[in-house]
């Protein structure tokens, strides 16, 4: 028999090291920002709460049992001149309640998830905000239908207010992951010709104001990493504020038609001019509805509706900040930025078409 | 020929077999030979998976990586599932059932010596055919699980955006009804073989635990791989001729495909597990000097946790919006599987408690698969409950989980019985030091891969994402499992070293250096053609120990004996050339699309050529 360093001391030495960082990470979850562990939504505590049961029990379990495992690898090591071990073939009794046990237990994290799994699939019955979230390869679509928002991989939600979402995809299945609010949902691509329309739900009241982020979480395609999204949470004020800009020129107000006001301001700048000929002229319109084009009215093209691009954050659904040197790069070359985008240059845009959009595309505000 | 194996007394007819050189291999039919060739071809893929990991860590290992393209990195996970999962880890199983299914129940060969051989070829031919892709370019990328309409080549036919769809996934279609096959025939001759060639005495209740929990592997894969065959070629249907069985603008439905794939896909998980704990199940006894604890309860949980695990598919689409019902039945089914595992867990403690443990290397990867498939139990608890599994599905929470049940369960299980089995197969022990460094390299590893691996799912890491941004705290763990990544591969490497060290000694390990309870141990290491030369006689679930109980203690070397008198099936080639059929049959599918109108022609020739070998094989004469 070799002799060996004990090797169960040096196992519980691993595990208890395991455990500690555990809860090391528990309580760091706050460098995280996607983390699922600091729920700020009644929804996510709900999924937590359930969550956080299950880890009681299973870290009760795993130390008993692992435990048990080890002291007897321990105990029961031979020994050079060992008889043979009583032959024992099983203990019905205990067979019995070690069957049982795991049931009791198994009991106390059904119960409560059952009674949970009836207010998490359900949609909300009252939301005082309703956000269609609709999944593209790869970014999102947030269209508000009662405030006549359409905007992109940016959502804007009051705080402190039910949120309703009603999702689904407009090519593939993609998954709308919020975790800090709203957890997860698949959602189903629905075509004009689709028999049986799954719109899946979600809801959440969020907590605390601030900016929050997800991302896509079921493979949709080459850029599934490069899925993210944004959820800014401002207070009623600041939120209206932002509905009212909008609003302008949104497909869902006049099709699309600004007020006349503000189009005859939009006549006279010339960075308004300029732009609107380099976005028609570049072939932009081809697949993005602009407030002021003839497509400003649209709602089925490939990529995100632009009329209000420069109140955006990111770009590339959250690869890059916007900022006029991403926006430039993104617009001199988007497959090499983000391969396989569908984001494909009739022809490549000159120097001066792609500074000429730049400043067009941040002065949508 | 088949019956010549189920008779006791065999006429002395003597034919020379080739015993050595490729053709011998090449047209073997013998069951020992047959595991060789499966384990051996299942290590190489094993390699390849595991360099897929590898790649995909070292792209991971910080944040915005460019190592490799994201379509690139698509396919690698792709490609490392499949090849785990249907070239890994299942003919891993099916090396160990085809060499030891036989021994352990008293048999001379399985039922259909010569469909085991094609069962072989097949699964050779579609590992090689999947693995093809790589060199045209166009390897997989959907996914292990293929969820359609992501799969399905028309994902918008209204407005036709797709571009003209590559040969990436079917590849992949094509590849898992080839191995798909391989599958079923070597289920069918299992269950057979198990049914009905088991040694004197030996019922039901007497068989090794490891053949129990074969057999029902045997039972899934005829129930599942049905389910995944139709599946498959719905979406071969979607993608080549029309139909829209997915599509949800010619009235089809994707969920439908998830359904199908899950229906295979859970039952699936325990393939890949039982045989692991069949193994643990045989070692732990004979490491612990102990009958095993509860062996008609390690049957029935067994039992029982194939017969549930058909009634939980859905827990993978908790996510999907099925409703509260569907949830909660989902949910509930999910935690029923717990109980019986658990009873498997407490039953091996029973086993080695009050026993007298030795710590080889075989029993110290039985002791880690039990120790580490308790972690991925207890994760696989938390997310049977939906709202909880609303947070973690598709995240590398989940990534953790299964890499707990399947390189904690199912590697560690399956390398233990290497170590254990070894001295059998090829007469040579294998080196306990290298063994042991093996497993404490192997341990430590697999947790600095997959133990992060919760952490970053919790905090919010999706998977299947080709990278990370900055800021959102991903990068330190990532960094962690990518060393423990390289770790892993290192225990293989001195798994590697160990085989080929020990190679070169002598191959005169004994008939039973473990002091092994079940029959494999009574004959010469490595076994004889014939296997038994005189069919024993079975009286309880451990008849060598019992023989070693009749003899005081101690038993004599079995003797090698001339065999000639001992009739063994004929060598053939026409399982090869039937599995060429297979697989040009099937493969011709993939030219639908490039060859319109004249791809039937390829595939007609390769349906006549499958039938003739078949014809042959029937009619092949008997001596």
């Amino acid at each position: 028999m070799l002799t060996r360093p004990d090797k169960s001391r040096r196992a519980w030495l691993y595990w208890a090291a395991a455990l500690g960082l555990l809860v090391f990470v528990g309580g760091c979850a706050e460098n995280y920002p996607q983390t699922t562990l600091l729920p700020r939504s009644d929804f996510t505590r709900l999924a937590d709460g359930v969550f956080r049961s299950t880890v009681l029990w299973a870290t009760i379990v795993f130390v008993l049992v692992e435990g048990a495992l080890l002291f007897a690898i321990f105990r029961f090591r031979a020994k050079p001149g060992d008889p043979e071990p009583k032959q024992t073939h099983g203990n019905t009794t205990l067979e019995v309640v070690w069957t049982i046990i795991p049931a009791i237990i198994l009991a106390f994290i059904a119960v409560p998830t059952v009674q949970t799994i009836f207010k998490t699939s359900l949609p909300a019955e009252n939301p005082e905000v309703t956000v269609e979230v609709i999944g593209h390869q790869w970014w999102w679509e947030f269209r508000y239908p009662d405030l006549g928002v359409v905007t992109a991989n940016e959502m804007h939600v009051p705080v402190g207010k039910m949120v309703g979402l009603r999702m689904w995809s407009a090519d593939v299945i993609h998954s709308f992951w919020f975790p800090q609010m709203a957890a997860k949902r698949d959602i189903f691509p629905i075509f004009p010709n689709t028999k049986y329309k799954k719109i899946n739900p979600l809801w959440f009241t969020a907590d605390t104001t601030g900016n929050f982020s997800g991302q896509c979480a079921e493979l949709c395609g080459i850029q599934h990493g490069r899925m993210m999204l944004r959820v800014i949470v401002q207070t009623q004020e600041e939120f209206d504020a932002w509905v009212e800009s909008q609003r302008q020129g949104s497909p869902l107000i006049n099709a699309g038609a600004l007020p006349p006001a503000v189009d005859s301001v939009r006549k006279a700048d010339p960075v308004m001019q300029a732009g609107q000929a380099a976005f028609l002229a570049g072939g932009c319109i081809s697949c993005h509805a602009m407030a002021g084009t003839p497509l400003a009215g649209a709602l089925a093209l490939r990529g995100p509706n632009l009329s209000h691009f420069g109140s955006r954050t990111t770009l590339g659904a959250g690869m890059l900040e916007n900022t006029p040197t991403n926006l430039a790069a993104w617009l001199r070359d988007p497959q090499g930025v983000k391969k396989g985008s569908h984001m494909i240059l009739p022809r490549p845009l000159t120097e001066t078409e792609i500074t000429t959009l730049v400043a067009y595309l941040r002065a949508n505000q | 020929m088949a019956t010549s194996v189920l008779e006791r007394e065999a006429p002395a007819v003597h034919h020379a077999h080739p015993k050595t050189g490729l053709w011998s291999w090449i047209t073997t039919v013998d069951h020992k030979r047959i595991g060789i060739l499966y384990g051996a071809t299942a290590f190489i893929f094993f390699l390849m998976g595991g360099i897929e990991a590898l790649i995909m860590r070292a792209q991971l290992m910080g944040p915005n990586g460019t190592l490799v393209d994201p379509d690139t990195f698509n396919a690698l996970f792709t490609m490392h599932g499949t090849t785990m999962i249907f070239l890994g880890v299942m003919p891993l199983s099916a090396m160990f059932f085809n060499y030891f299914i036989p021994l352990q129940i008293g048999a001379r060969d399985v039922v259909f010596p010569r469909l085991n051989a094609f069962s072989y070829w097949v699964f050779l031919l579609g590992g090689l055919f999947i693995n093809f892709s790589f060199i045209v370019g166009a390897p997989p990328d959907g996914g292990w699980f293929g969820y359609a309409n992501l799969t399905s080549n028309r994902v918008m036919s209204a407005t036709a955006a797709a571009p003209s769809p590559g040969m990436n996934i079917d590849f992949w279609v094509i590849g898992l009804q080839i191995l798909g096959i391989a599958s079923i025939a070597a289920a069918l001759n299992f269950f057979v073989t198990i049914v009905n060639l088991r040694a004197p005495g030996m019922k039901m209740l007497r068989m090794p635990m490891f053949t129990w929990m074969s057999f029902i592997v045997q039972v899934l894969l005829l129930l599942a791989f049905p389910v995944i065959t139709v599946a498959l070629v719905f979406l071969m249907m979607d993608r080549n001729f029309g139909t829209s069985f997915f599509l949800p603008d010619g009235g089809g439905d994707p969920i439908l495909w998830q359904h199908l794939f899950w229906i295979f896909g859970h039952p699936e998980v325990y393939i890949l597990i039982l045989p692991a704990f069949g193994i643990a199940s045989e070692i732990l006894p004979v490491f612990s000097r102990k009958p095993l604890f509860g062996y008609t309860a390690m049957v029935f949980s067994g039992a029982f946790i194939a017969f549930v695990g058909f009634g939980v598919w859905s827990h993978h689409m908790f996510a999907t919006g099925m409703g509260p019902w569907a949830d909660t039945f989902f949910s509930l089914a999910t935690m029923v599987i717990a109980i019986p595992t658990g009873v498997k867990i407490f039953n091996w403690i029973g086993t080695i408690w009050g026993g007298s443990i030795r710590l080889t290397s075989a029993m110290l990867f039985a002791l880690g698969m039990v120790g580490l498939f308790i972690i991925g139990g207890l994760s696989g608890v938390m997310h049977s409950s939906p709202p909880a599994d609303l947070q973690q599905t598709d995240t590398y929470f989940i990534v953790a989980h299964f890499h707990y049940v399947l390189f904690g369960g199912s590697i560690f299980g399956l390398t233990a019985g290497a170590y254990y089995w070894w001295p059998k197969m090829f007469g040579r022990m294998l080196d306990e030091k290298l063994g042991k460094a093996h497993f404490w390299l192997m341990f430590i590893g697999m947790n600095l891969t997959f133990f992060p691996m919760h952490f970053l799912g919790l905090n919010g890491m999706p998977r299947r994402v080709y990278t990370y941004p900055e800021g959102l705290g991903f990068e330190l763990w990532n960094m962690v499992e990518t060393a423990g990544a390289f770790i892993l591969a290192f225990s293989f490497l001195i798994f590697i070293i160990n085989i080929l060290k020990t190679w070169r000694g002598k191959a005169d390990a004994p008939a039973d250096p473990w002091h092994g309870a079940t029959l494999e141990w009574s004959i010469p290491s490595p076994p004889q053609e014939f296997n038994f030369p005189t069919l024993p006689q079975v009286g309880s679930s451990v008849p060598q120990w019992d023989a070693w109980r009749a003899a005081g203690g101690k038993l004599p070397e079995p003797a090698r004996i001339n065999g000639d008198h001992i009739h063994m099936p004929n060598p053939s080639y026409w399982p090869l050339m039937a599995a060429i059929g297979v697989f040009l049959t099937l493969g011709s599918l993939m030219f639908v699309r490039e060859l319109p109108g004249k791809w039937f022609y390829i595939t007609i020739a390769s349906a006549l050529w499958l039938f003739f070998s078949v014809y042959k094989w029937a009619f092949e004469p008997p001596h």
